[in-house]
């Protein structure tokens, strides 16, 4: 059997240059938790259909599992530990926390990036609005509704700040 | 397996022509992906596009709109010209899987699939799209949309070719449009039953009239004769019934995990119906 080919590739996580190498068909999910340690993003169903591997490709909320990592050479991947930390969380996080909006966690990651990139490009969304752009991410715990009051939260602080 | 880069359209098309059916191609992956998972196929090579920005684009020309194959289902979904232009392409992509799919997924891969439900196939047959693809050293051509899809995942593209554009003539300024995709639930559904519907009327007189159904046959389809109920006449509910029972018959659906042959046989007349009245807006 022929040696399978192996491609070294060069991917900004979270600000930083990662070096690696993988094979053709590696998956930036597999890359990001089994290579580069970044175990905050999770994997559901591995075909799209979950997002619990949600993370933001050049600023586009992106399944993981559905981009092979070759296509991510040279690119910005931004993960949930790229976002905020114990110490200085993200306004979503916080705000996850306060309204309950976790039970499980198991998809919050996820769920956090997708919220990220949809205020991210419309900063104040309807109720209907975040419903859509959460879409992508499936949570078996909440019944969605506080995680949808939590990014409304978060929207309608940025209202007050300005 | 190998991974594959080209630069260019031209060096695609040398590489495609290389590999032959051994060559996948791979742009938004969103299809490609869980096909390689689910071992469907095993290609000795993956040959990434998802980098040509040549073809990623959305043109309002004089004769028409022209699509290349590499746009994104979302920038289909946000694009402000095709929202006043064809409204129903816009409305299809933004149902096409969900938000994080949409940012990867591009229309020529949506087509490419040849899903009996691919989404995008269903307003664009509407809208007479056509299809252009190319090989390497051969000449482009260009395929009507309804003679592309030949079956389940089959499709008239030969080995070597690839889709690079879409393109269709601009609906006339009065056209109604609509469209309706219906599934088990609102996010990443794949449709039990879609349809989109193109109408120009005179005087209150059907002058021109497009039906395209999504999931009903083994690919999409337009349905003539339904069309030819309608056309040069004044639309009434009786009429409308008389299309929507005329529809019934030129479709072929079958039984799957999502719906029965005889459900969505019996959505196809009232969906017509309902969605041919709201592009006239007759209200039911």
């Amino acid at each position: 059997m022929r040696k399978p080919k192996i491609y070294p590739v060069r991917i900004k996580v979270n600000g930083e240059w990662r070096k690696t190498a993988v094979k053709a068909a590696e998956t930036l999910l597999h890359t990001l938790r089994e290579k580069l340690g970044q175990t905050e993003v999770k994997e559901g169903c591995g075909k799209g259909d979950c997002g619990a591997c949600t993370v933001l490709l050049n600023g586009k909320a992106v399944n993981a599992c559905l981009t092979l990592t070759l296509q991510a050479h040279g690119q910005e991947v931004t993960t949930l530990k790229g976002i905020g930390t114990r110490q200085t969380p993200h306004p979503l996080q916080e705000s996850f926390v306060k309204h309950g909006a976790i039970q499980c966690g198991f998809c919050t990651a996820g769920m956090i990036m997708a919220a990220k990139a949809l205020l991210d490009e419309n900063p104040h969304p309807t109720r209907e609005e975040i419903r859509q752009g959460i879409s992508g991410n499936l949570c078996r715990c909440t019944g969605y509704q506080k995680i949808v009051v939590a990014i409304e939260a978060v929207s309608s602080q940025r209202t007050e700040k300005k | 397996m190998e991974f594959i880069q080209p630069q260019n359209i031209k060096e695609t098309l040398l590489v495609l022509k290389k590999w032959g059916k051994k060559g996948m191609l791979v742009a938004g992956g969103t299809n490609v992906l869980p096909d390689l998972r689910a071992k469907s196929f095993s290609p000795e090579a993956l040959i990434d596009i998802s980098r040509l920005e040549s073809l990623s684009f959305i043109k309002a020309e004089k004769g028409g709109i022209r699509i290349g194959a590499l746009t994104p289902i979302a920038v289909i979904a946000a694009s402000t010209i095709l929202q006043k232009k064809a409204p129903i392409l816009c409305e299809a992509a933004r149902h096409l899987g969900n938000p994080l799919v949409r940012n990867r997924a591009t229309l020529g891969g949506n087509l490419a699939k040849s899903s009996p439900a691919a989404d995008t196939a269903v307003p664009l047959l509407a809208l007479e799209a056509v299809v252009a693809v190319q090989g390497a050293g051969a000449r482009k051509r260009r395929i009507p949309l309804d003679q592309f899809f030949l079956g389940p995942n089959r499709n008239a593209l030969r080995a070597g070719e690839m889709i690079q554009e879409v393109s269709f003539p601009l609906p006339s300024p009065g056209s109604k449009m609509a469209y309706r995709k219906m599934g088990l639930r609102n996010a990443m559904a794949i449709s039990v039953v879609s349809l989109g519907v193109l109408l120009d009327m005179r005087k209150g007189i059907c002058r021109r009239i497009r039906i395209a159904f999504g999931a009903v046959a083994p690919k999409p389809i337009r349905i003539y004769q339904a069309e030819n109920v309608l056309l040069g006449k004044e639309i009434t509910p009786e009429l409308l019934q008389a299309c929507g029972t005329q529809a019934e018959k030129e479709i072929s659906p079958i039984t799957d995990i999502r719906a029965g042959a005889e459900y969505r046989r019996a959505m196809v007349s009232v969906l017509l119906q309902r969605v041919l009245s709201e592009a006239l807006g007759m209200g039911t």
